[in-house]
């Protein structure tokens, strides 16, 4: 269950509010007719399924009707930001350094 | 009862604190009654009553008795209920609390666990039932699964459902909260204290029947007072805390994304069978609270180990923990003569608890060589005896398995994992055992993270993804500091700074003053070496609840299964409401050594929600009943009811389906007696039909007409105002996803039509290409779904009822076919649209829903001569199909473009913009001549009505598999046409008029068709133009 910042509202809300709708920044081929097969096949077919930092297109079904874009990281299912449609992601799998892992035991009063 | 509670002990310093020695409480175990009071658990009370054995296991059926004193007992699970509606299955005696009247069963065990005729199976079979003896057995021959299937599922099952409907009620509650606390043992109680004093919203819950944890049977001193007054103490001014939500009895079952944990809140089960009824509404039996928590505080503690040894499931055999708790909050003692076997300090307590309560410890067997600190202190002054280096390696038992008789003990070599040298036997009736302790990781695991193990504690910590968790902070023994002084202080120093950077400012607190008892260091003994090799030793039990033993894992191992996963599921170790509480630990550590690994190598597997079994009254709360799901009524729906249709479910719309009216004969009309009926009036004379659940969307804007021109396949540009035109909607792909009328209003106004189940998905399809790739079109849409009731008026006397009723002048050449006028009818303002899906003269009557029950009375208040005949969903199916009308859904099924359904006159080829589905209708699979098209099916025998889906073949005397050429989308009876008719999809079906198709069905019967035009009645469609 996630808990989603609307950007149209300035709000967190359930995800029981948003449906999900797929890999974002997917854009329609200016001129259809003159692109190729594999081209279209491409366009309606395939997606990405990355493992870390990926780009998502949401809407607030039964709130505002508005569709975003969400950066989600697929292995911890963090939330990254979430951001307006004709908007670029701040957080991108090259910004991101996957490398170092902070720790979470600070109140374990143990530290490696 | 001739005993009455022969292992209550009697009151004395530090005994049963928790019990009201002056409320006894009446209670049944398997039909016999039995006495306890007020503050047992129904285990400690069935302890207290001497009942040794509680249930049979689950593979072996050997007799199992209580174990532990919460949430990790693996045996003692029963089912409660003094009534059939008011059974519960899988409730964990050890967390039930006593009431007057109690009613419990064992889940396992037939006549009953005491004397059970399956344990044939466990003492002659046992020896042949090895691990995967299911699935080794009874895999061939596959056809006779069905059969083993029955009889292994009535031998195994823990528990069963009511049969009669639950009489309480269960609440679902959404909370938000700055920091939620899960469990409230002193750690728990400290954090809650330290983020509440400051203000943050606090939520502090603990599934036991009150808070304290493990402070509640501790002899400690906490800030100077003893360690339960202590919690007393700090209970009451959390409790005096606005921001403060106390739940006591509820389970932290699930933790979820982004900090979301289900708490499941046990009101009424300590109470009685059944909520109690105050002021004649009955209270909410539990509550399921769906917490938002900004920062999650893990205070869950942990679970104590015991160790595998031979024999260990006989009842007597106990976790060292639980022999103290129950002493010290119950004063029940389960037993006269111990021996406890153990790996650490903590466990002593047990042994000095049991003296106290005027039992005999026979010895320790401690598996370190030096046994020190001040608990091994106090047990050698009390003069306790202690063996050190060796440990339980076999508990003997009577004959019938009831009950421990004795403890054998040996030195054991733990690193070669042999005994050494010579075993003694000791005559004892109880075995407490502790393996040191398990740190309760399960609610971190559900978020995805492996626990990680350390060597320092001998156990698995919360671990961490990639990223941490944000807002997650196991803390105390959850986090594997069991040092309480050293938990209290990470708090104090942690945990202000972890919530100011959610800008929640915490004061300082100072962490509560305790005596720091000595400790010596524990030892890692999982697994206790016999004097046989494991596969001959008698059986030593790794998980109690899904009869997993130490030679099931080793066998395991030797039979190729490396990975712990695959360990699990072959023996089915931590399974089901289990989840490994108890066993998984000590199961790695088994695979770990015969796998020559160590045990973070061999890792561990994962913990599920839900930690503990949760009713399904609680999960489904007021969900159910008449508020399952909405039901949506059009404004006409009492007339229908009044009039006795039946209804027909369309999305969570009711529909009248057809009206059967009462025949000469006195009986009702059958389906198919009133949808001939209804479909000759329509055709004869005029019909009606409540169509108010079509989808409908408003849509404004300069660049509106541009739009729909885009979405549909076909033309809009020249579409005048007045005038209305099919639309037929393609998916990018070119498969028909929705068609409908659209009308032109005004030139930036028009109103879309849509499937009734399609309206909302259609919404959001505009919106979608709307917001994301024509953002610089201005445009904007509305449902109005709701806001039209809408009436087709049908059939040849349409025009002569309608022209009663309005101003509009229904002249055929003043209100063409495909137009739409604005007046009113019977005084109320109306739109009126003719349009035609029944392929007579019709007249779509608008009015705002509000005012529609006065109109659609007026049109039958009128309609008598005309004989005006309401017809229903079915009745409209047979019409369209007639004049071969698709339903989008039913003759599609998103791989049918327009052309497949021969609707290339609703395809803009030539329009300018490359429209939603134009690209994907050039593609060289959307060109194939072979694709499946939309045709007419005739059956030769015209009593024949095809089944719907039924499949097509060319030729039926083909060998089975047959090829398939298509199936039925649509099939029917025509009362107009005096024989049955089918829509359907056909591989170059369009090519194939005047062919014959075969049906086969599954009775052996083969249907024979031809193949004919999908149009089967008035082709030129001259009736809707009368």
């Amino acid at each position: 269950m996630f808990y989603i910042y609307c950007p149209y509202c300035a709000e967190y809300r359930e995800e029981e509010e948003f449906h999900p709708k797929g890999q974002a920044h997917i854009a329609r081929p200016l001129d259809p007719m003159a692109t190729s097969d594999d081209a279209w096949g491409d366009y309606l077919f395939f997606r990405d399924n990355p493992r870390g930092v990926h780009h998502e297109l949401w809407v607030h079904a039964v709130g505002c009707r508005k569709f975003f874009n969400v950066t989600r990281d697929t292995r911890t299912y963090a939330i990254l930001e979430t951001y307006r449609i004709g908007e670029q992601p701040s957080v991108t799998a090259d910004s991101v350094s996957t490398g170092s892992a902070a720790s979470t035991a600070t109140l374990t009063g143990v530290q490696a | 009862m001739s005993e009455l509670q022969q292992r209550r002990v009697a009151a004395g310093a530090g005994l049963g604190l928790e019990i009201d020695r002056d409320r006894p409480l009446a209670f049944t175990f398997n039909g016999k009654a039995y006495q306890g009071y007020a503050g047992d658990t129904l285990a400690s009370a069935l302890l207290a009553n001497g009942v040794d054995v509680v249930n049979r296991s689950f593979k072996y059926s050997r007799p199992r008795g209580v174990v532990a004193a919460g949430a990790e007992e693996p045996n003692a699970i029963v089912q409660l209920g003094a009534s059939e509606a008011t059974q519960t299955p899988n409730v964990r005696a050890t967390q039930q609390a006593l009431y007057e009247g109690l009613t419990a069963r064992s889940t396992n065990g037939w006549p009953d666990a005491q004397r059970d005729m399956m344990s044939l199976i466990g003492k002659v079979g046992g020896p042949f039932m090895p691990v995967g003896f299911y699935y080794k057995t009874f895999k061939a021959p596959a056809s006779m699964w069905l059969t083993y299937e029955k009889m292994i599922r009535k031998a195994a099952g823990l528990g069963r459902a009511p049969s009669e409907g639950d009489p309480d009620i269960y609440d679902h509650v959404h909370r938000h909260c700055d920091v939620l606390v899960i469990g409230s043992g002193p750690t728990g109680l400290f954090a809650a204290l330290t983020a509440a004093k400051s203000g943050a919203r606090v939520i502090l819950c603990d599934e036991q029947e009150r808070f304290g944890g493990s402070a509640r049977d501790s002899d400690e001193t906490l800030d100077g007072v003893p360690a339960p007054h202590w919690v007393a103490q700090i209970v009451e001014r959390l409790a005096a805390m606005d921001n403060v939500t106390l739940l006591v009895r509820t389970t932290a079952n699930g933790y979820f994304d982004h900090n979301f944990v289900t708490l499941h809140e046990r009101r009424t089960e300590h109470l009685g069978d059944s909520a109690a009824m105050t002021g004649g509404r009955r209270q909410a039996r539990s509550r399921l609270h769906r917490v938002r928590a900004r920062h999650v505080v893990l205070a869950t503690g942990a679970h104590e180990r015991p160790l595998v040894y031979a024999g260990n499931d006989v009842p007597g055999n106990l976790l060292a923990g639980a022999v103290s708790s129950w002493i010290r909050r119950q004063a029940v003692r389960p037993g006269e003569r111990l021996v406890l076997s153990t790996t650490n300090d903590t466990a002593y307590r047990a042994a000095l608890d049991w003296q106290a309560a005027g039992g005999e410890v026979v010895a320790i067997a401690d598996a370190r060589a030096n046994p020190e600190g001040a608990m091994v202190e106090r047990a050698r002054a009390a003069g306790m005896r202690i063996i050190a280096g060796s440990a339980v390696i076999e508990a003997t038992t009577d004959r019938k398995g009831h009950r421990v008789n004795g403890a054998r003990v040996a030195a054991v070599d733990i690193a070669g994992h042999r005994i050494d040298g010579s075993i003694e036997t000791l005559v004892c009736d109880t075995v407490a055992s502790s393996g040191g302790y398990s740190p309760v990781v399960h609610l971190a695991a559900h978020t995805g993270v492996r626990p990680v193990w350390r060597d320092d504690i001998l156990g698995f910590v919360p671990g961490q993804t990639v990223a941490p968790v944000k807002g997650f902070h196991p803390v105390g023994a959850a986090a594997g500091v069991y040092s309480l002084g050293m938990a209290f202080d990470a708090i104090a120093e942690h945990l202000p700074a972890a919530l100011a950077a959610d800008g929640i400012a915490l004061a300082p607190s100072a962490p509560p003053q305790l005596e720091t008892l000595a400790q010596g260091e524990a030892v890692g003994l999982y697994h206790v070496p016999h004097d046989k090799p494991t596969m001959r030793a008698p059986k030593q039990f790794v998980d109690l609840q899904n009869d997993v033993t130490a030679a099931a894992i080793e066998l395991a191992t030797i039979e190729g299964f490396e990975s712990i996963e695959h360990v699990k599921r072959y023996t089915a170790m931590g399974f089901g409401t289990d989840q490994g509480k108890l066993g998984n630990i000590n199961g790695m550590a088994i695979a770990a050594r015969c796998l020559g690994q160590t045990i973070p190598e061999t890792g561990t597997t994962v913990f599920r929600p839900n930690y503990t079994p949760v009713n399904f009254g609680a999960i489904v709360g007021r969900h159910c009943g008449e508020l399952f799901d909405p039901e949506r009524y059009t404004a006409m729906h009492q007339w229908h009811v009044e009039q006795g249709a039946a209804f027909e479910d369309v999305g969570q719309w009711k529909r009248p389906w057809y009206y059967p009216r009462q025949k000469a004969s006195g009986e009702r009309e059958t389906m198919h007696e009133a949808v001939a009926r209804e479909c000759r009036a329509v055709r004869e004379q005029v019909g009606v039909l409540d169509a108010s659940t079509l989808g409908k969307i408003d849509i404004q804007g300069p660049d509106a007409r541009e739009f729909l021109g885009r979405i549909y396949t076909n033309g809009w540009e020249k579409l005048a105002v007045g005038k209305a035109r099919y639309g037929l909607m393609c998916k990018d792909d070119g498969m028909v996803m929705d068609d409908g009328v659209t009308t032109c209003l005004a030139d930036n106004h028009f109103l879309m039509t849509t499937t009734t189940g399609g309206a909302a998905a259609i919404l959001e399809w505009l919106e979608i290409w709307h917001q994301t790739e024509w953002p610089e079109l201005e445009v904007y849409f509305t449902s109005v779904t709701d806001h039209w009731a809408t009436m087709t008026l049908t059939g040849p006397e349409a025009r002569n009822l309608l022209s009663e009723l309005t101003d509009i002048d229904l002249d055929r050449e003043a209100f063409k076919f495909m137009e739409w006028r604005e007046g009113t009818v019977a005084g109320v303002p109306a739109r009126i649209y003719r349009i035609s899906f029944t392929g007579e003269l019709s007249f779509e009557i608008n009015v705002q829903a509000n005012y529609a029950m006065p109109v659609w009375e007026a049109l039958f208040a009128h309609g008598d001569q005309y004989g005006l005949t309401p017809y229903g969903t079915e009745t409209m199916h047979v019409l369209r199909a007639e004049k071969g009308f698709i339903i989008v859904g039913q003759d599609t099924d998103g791989s049918m473009t327009p052309e497949d359904l021969g609707m290339q006159w609703c395809v803009g080829y030539n329009k300018p913009y490359p429209w939603i589905g134009k690209r994907a209708l050039t593609r060289s699979d959307t060109r194939r001549e072979d694709r499946k098209q939309l045709v007419g099916l005739k059956p030769l025998d015209a009593e024949v009505v095809l089944e719907e889906g039924a499949q097509i073949v060319l030729d039926p005397k083909q060998a089975i598999p047959m090829r398939m050429v298509g199936h039925v989308t649509s099939s029917y009876y025509s009362p107009t046409l005096d024989h049955g008719f089918a829509l359907a999809v056909v591989k170059g079906g369009h090519k194939r008029l005047g062919e014959r198709v075969y049906l086969p069905m599954a009775d052996g019967v083969t249907h024979v068709a031809e193949v004919v035009s999908s149009i089967f009645f008035d082709p030129k469609g001259q009736r809707q133009n009368l």
